[in-house]
């Protein structure tokens, strides 16, 4: 019996090695360890054995018995792991093959530069306002000091809706100013973006619509260092530390002193030369013109119900497009507002 | 405004040790902004004075002839020329080989026929001259040269290029600045030097007075607040002295004669129009400053004949205009080479009224631009006397005795105070009140005991304001220190536009890109998008003055701009493209004066993928999102611009908000788009007044909830929207949530009947659901569902 035993191991091992799938192990086992598999066969016959020999042959048996068992499980792993490699590897993917598309949509180029902008501006305590694009000429001109007959008053110049002239669409963001000085006390500290009109025809450089901000502080001691400590903070926010600007003196009817603000161009860093020829960027000038600022004309503060005498502030108002297209180097007003995809989904 | 240096160098101050560049940078950070400025000499280069030694006849031609020129150097040069007027011992200018004349043409040595020829004799024209600069030249042949030049002098010397134009943009508070005067008074200043002032001296003559001969009535006072007038009397028309004449060139202006280019010189130099009337034409030796009447013409000096509107100002004689007054004189008073006796005008006229009738005829000139600037009435005397002045210097007139001078508004000098303190507290400075005065000074303001005395050209200094940034820009703008105001304010977003700031960004994530439209439109948008007459919407603003009719009414709907936009996309093969526009519109107010400008939502798009349920799909995302309540579609089959099955009408708190759909193919095809467009759009101002409030916690579901499907038969007319609603009233507080999940026509389905399949959540929040619980729902939601849409379960 015990060489039965012995010779069923033997015969196990050399089957299960020649075993290659799960369902042949299965087999296998049945043979011999199922009802009615070898060596449960053999085990009923230990009751022919004395009783002396019955202990040792049935430890003898269990042995074998736990031996196939684990030999089968052992078999079982390693088949298992066997196809599962050959499913993983039949599952194998071109990893460059691209993604599914998802995209996204685009903000326009000019928005997002008007959102850095004013991102920057909340940040230093503006508050964004906005306000009518039809406008009275009362808050477009008269009350901020432009006289009657003033040449931007011509109607080669400004859109009109009446035959009194007192209805048009806003030729800059400017009455904004009054609107808001009006309505609210000092301390004031707002940044009005918006559209703005002006008769000039759609070309590489002029659209009869484009943007502008406006920017307004009003408080008791605003000086006008105060209105180039805000601008240049503002520019080197925009263009970098290195950004160099300047001050220029300039005239604007609802400004006093006024300014306009320049950059030292970055491309010919001021000399209007690069590799001996004329600038492109800033047509060798040196300098780009960036806005137009000044100190709050008193005669408009007073319009305002604010006293001059208490109050000063500072006002400045820039060309959204001409940043952007600086920015982005656009060279054409007119792919601003064409909106071909093409040139959208490049931002 | 144009500068050429000499010239201010040789009157008024002397800065020839000024690099060009320093001279521009200093005025312009000075507050006089350099446009452009250009060297004279820049465009014509190695172009010499040649003396003709010596001329054959060319062997291969009979018209051309082969010149042995002195140009300066050991040897002469060889230059073949065609033209006839030259002779031997003649100073000629002669372009080397690789010159440069201008316009950009390069001269280089070559064979003509043969013979070589190292350069080119110049005429006038070739050098950029007219005859109007050296009238003793002539037209069609070579210039030869009176001038005291020697051969190998640079051409460009001889004709006084050896100058810079410096071009300003000159500001509309600064009228004294469109003068050399002011400019040379603007550039000492700026450079802290003093100035020399000439003042005009008049000798007179025996000729008689101008009262005998000219009277001079201003009837339109208002328009002319200053007339003033002199004579000369026994002209003698000729050309003007090289000197005179090269500094209107420089300045860009053509020498006509010693008399038309001293009234132009003066204009230049004072910044004054003047204009020479011929005494002869001037009728009855009378002057009347007149508003123009009904009917009249004029034919002005450059042969125009301009119909007048009544109330244009003019210059008249008694019977008839003989100038349109600040822009141009009259053909029939023009100075003529038969002139001998001249009357000056040098008068100060309203700015706003030439500027209006300039821009109504089409005409503005030199003088015009001037006078729109509203010019000092203090400077029509000085003018009119430097006139006299160059004409006894030029010696071709007798000036006559007396000024005519109407005086109908001067303005009194102003005399306002300095005030130190507020200045520096305005510009944030410290700058000592001995600082300012001596700044004032500079610019010729004079502080008298802290009180400043305005000078007649300054009408822009008025207040403390004002004198603040003359002190500004003396000290320097660059120089004031750059500090940081402390604020109160709190900055941000107002929260309409925190809304919208949102909707982009979930516009972007659902795939849309933005576009920016115009706000103006065409009036063809309403019969583009089928819209009928009687539609509200056709009421829009109208520009009154618009660039165009495709840009002249405000958008009362913001569809069309989309459309548009898409269009061009389509034509340019985009193949499928998601936009978004968050668009203003204008919607004019009964009893307002502002119209109403709503924000819009708009979407559109094409291609492949999108779908009407698409759209609606990304509407409710957006919606969702934005924390909107839930909005209602209800099918729109009247909506002209969309197909009218595949429309629906968005509601939001019983407030339509708009419309989203396909566009209807006839519209898609007013846009050139064969194809199917998806858009909608809606009301975003209305949407954010019924946003909901901030969501707050609920507590999750502590008991499994129950899903259930329903598929169910019934008309073809049925809604979704119905069934849901029915489904939920039934449902009870069970129901929790319903969902569509199919629509199936076909078989086992009747005819003209369809199957909807709705999934549903059951749930308790107390306990976990029994099956008794969950039939007994469902079995009321079907018998709902029977009673009123009699639906079966299918």
């Amino acid at each position: 019996m015990k060489e039965q035993l012995n010779e069923i191991r033997q015969k196990a091992i050399s089957r299960l090695e020649n075993s290659d799938t799960l369902a042949a192990l299965e087999e296998l086992r049945l043979q011999f360890l199922g009802k009615k598999g070898e060596v449960t066969a053999l085990l009923k016959q230990m009751g022919k054995l004395s009783p002396e020999e019955r202990p040792v042959m049935g430890q003898l048996a269990n042995q074998v018995r736990a031996d196939i068992e684990g030999m089968l499980a052992e078999r079982k792993q390693e088949l298992e792991a066997h196809a599962l490699d050959a499913k993983l590897k039949a599952e194998a993917l071109d990893v460059t093959i691209p993604g599914d598309e998802m995209t996204f949509g685009h903000q326009h180029p000019m928005n997002q530069v008007l959102q850095e902008i004013k991102d920057i501006f909340t940040g230093m305590g503006y508050q964004i306002v906005d306000g009518p694009e039809v406008e009275l000429a009362e808050y477009n001109f008269t009350r901020l000091n432009i006289e009657e007959g003033h040449p931007s008053r011509d109607r080669s110049d400004t859109f009109y809706f009446t035959d009194d002239d007192s209805l048009l669409l806003r030729t800059q963001t400017s009455p904004m100013q009054v609107r808001v000085m009006e309505n609210t006390k000092p301390p004031i500290c707002i940044l009005a973006p918006g559209r703005v009109y002006r008769k000039d025809e759609a070309d590489a450089t002029h659209s009869p619509m484009f943007h502008q901000i406006e920017g307004l502080v009003v408080d008791e001691g605003i000086t006008m260092g105060d209105l180039k400590g805000a601008l240049v903070t503002l520019m080197k926010r925009i263009y970098g530390e290195q950004a160099v600007m300047r001050f220029r003196p300039h005239h604007f009817p609802f400004t006093e002193p006024s300014c306009e603000m320049d950059m030292q161009c970055h491309k010919c860093h001021g000399t209007g030369e690069v590799d001996g020829q004329v600038c492109s960027t800033c047509h060798g000038e040196g300098w780009i013109e960036l806005l137009g600022a000044g100190m709050v004309h008193p005669k408009v503060l007073e319009g305002c119900g604010i006293d001059p005498k208490r109050y000063s502030g500072f006002a400045f108002g820039m060309g959204l497009e001409r940043m952007a297209m600086g920015r982005m180097k656009i060279n054409d007003l007119r792919l601003i507002f064409d909106n071909d995809i093409r040139f959208l989904n490049q931002f | 405004m144009k500068l050429n240096r000499k010239w201010i160098n040789e009157e008024f101050v002397d800065l020839s040790n000024v690099s060009d560049k320093d001279f521009v940078e200093t005025l312009t950070v000075f507050g006089q902004k350099v446009e452009t400025y250009e060297r004279l000499d820049s465009e014509m280069k190695n172009v010499v004075v040649g003396k003709v030694l010596s001329m054959t006849r060319h062997e291969n031609s009979d018209h051309m002839w082969v010149c042995q020129v002195d140009v300066g150097k050991d040897e002469p040069v060889q230059i073949v020329t065609g033209a006839q007027n030259v002779h031997e011992g003649d100073l000629v200018p002669a372009a080397l080989h690789n010159s440069y004349l201008p316009g950009g043409v390069h001269i280089t040595k070559g064979k003509l026929r043969g013979v070589a020829s190292n350069g080119m004799l110049c005429s006038l024209k070739e050098l950029g001259l007219t005859l109007g600069d050296f009238p003793y030249a002539i037209e069609d042949g070579i210039w030869i040269l009176q001038e005291d030049c020697k051969p190998g002098d640079d051409i460009n010397t001889v004709i006084g290029n050896d100058d810079t134009v410096v071009d300003f943009e000159i500001t509309n508070n600064r009228p004294d600045c469109y003068s050399i005067i002011g400019l040379a008074r603007e550039a000492a200043a700026a450079f802290g030097q003093e100035m020399r002032h000439h003042e005009p001296v008049v000798h007179g003559s025996n000729a008689g007075t101008i009262f005998d001969k000219l009277d001079v009535e201003t009837e339109a006072t208002d328009l002319c607040s200053r007339y003033t007038a002199r004579m000369v009397a026994n002209v003698k028309i000729g050309p003007s002295p090289k000197w005179l004449r090269q500094r209107l060139r420089a300045n860009g202006i053509r020498s006509i004669n010693n008399i038309v280019d001293i009234t132009n010189y003066v204009m230049l130099e004072y910044g004054q129009p003047m204009h020479a009337f011929d005494y002869r034409y001037v009728q009855s030796g009378k002057i009347i400053v007149r508003r123009s009447a009904e009917g009249e013409t004029l034919t002005t000096l450059d042969g125009s004949v301009r119909p007048l509107k009544p109330g244009m100002l003019v210059i008249a004689d008694e019977e008839k205009p003989i100038g349109l007054a600040g822009i141009m004189g009259g053909k029939n008073s023009e100075i003529l080479p038969t002139t001998t006796q001249v009357v000056f005008e040098s008068a100060n006229f309203d700015g706003t009224s030439i500027r209006q009738t300039a821009l109504a005829l089409g005409m503005r000139t030199e003088a015009s631009g001037k006078f729109e600037k509203h010019l000092d009435p203090m400077v029509t005397l000085p003018a009119v006397q430097r006139a006299c002045e160059l004409v006894e210097l030029l010696q071709c007139g007798d000036v006559l005795d007396g000024v005519i001078d109407i005086l109908n508004d001067i303005p009194e000098e102003k005399v306002i105070p300095l005030e130190p303190e507020a200045i520096n507290a305005l510009l944030g400075t410290n700058i000592p009140e001995a600082d300012m005065v001596e700044y004032l000074r500079r610019l010729e303001v004079p502080v008298v005991n802290g009180m400043i005395h305005v000078p007649s050209w300054r009408p822009d200094l008025n207040l403390m304001a004002d004198i603040a940034e003359e002190v500004g820009r003396s000290y320097g703008y660059n120089e004031i220190p750059t500090t940081a105001f402390k604020t109160s304010t709190q900055g941000g977003y107002s929260p309409f536009m925190e809304f919208e700031n949102k909707t982009g960004v979930l516009c972007r994530g659902l795939g849309f890109s933005e576009i920016i439209t115009y706000s103006f439109v065409s009036p063809s948008i309403f019969n583009q998008i089928r819209l009928p007459k009687d539609s509200p919407l056709r009421n829009a603003l109208k520009i009154q003055n618009p660039l165009g009719e495709d840009t002249s009414i405000m958008r009362t709907i913001a569809l069309p701009s989309m459309l548009d936009i898409l269009s061009r996309n389509y034509a340019y093969h985009n193949k499928a493209v998601k936009l978004y526009e968050l668009a203003k519109i204008y919607l004019p107010q009964e009893g307002q004066p502002l119209p109403r400008e709503p924000k819009m939502l708009v979407l559109g798009s094409y291609g492949a993928h999108e779908t009407f349920f698409r759209l609606k799909g990304e509407v409710e995302a957006i919606f969702s999102a934005l924390n909107l309540p839930k909005a209602e579609y209800e099918a729109e089959s009247n909506h002209p611009a969309f197909h009218p099955g595949r429309c629906a009408k968005v509601s939001m708190g019983g407030k339509v908000l708009g419309y989203l759909g396909q566009i209807h193919p006839l519209v898609a095809k007013n846009y050139g788009i064969d194809g199917e467009i998806y858009c909608a759009e809606l009301d975003l101002t209305d949407a954010f007044a019924l946003r909901l409030p901030d969501p707050t916690y609920h507590p999750l579901p502590k008991y499994p909830g129950v899903s259930r499907d329903l598929a169910i038969v019934c008309d073809e007319n049925i809604t979704v929207a119905q069934a849901e609603a029915v489904i939920s009233a039934a449902g009870g507080k069970l129901l929790r949530s319903v969902k569509l999940f199919d629509v199936y026509r076909g078989i086992g389905v009747p005819e003209h009947k369809k199957s909807l399949a709705f999934s549903m959540e059951l749930r308790a929040d107390d306990r976990t659901l029994t099956d008794a619980d969950s039939e007994g729902t469902v079995a009321k939601i079907l018998a709902a569902l029977a009673e009123k849409l009699n639906a079966t379960l299918r």
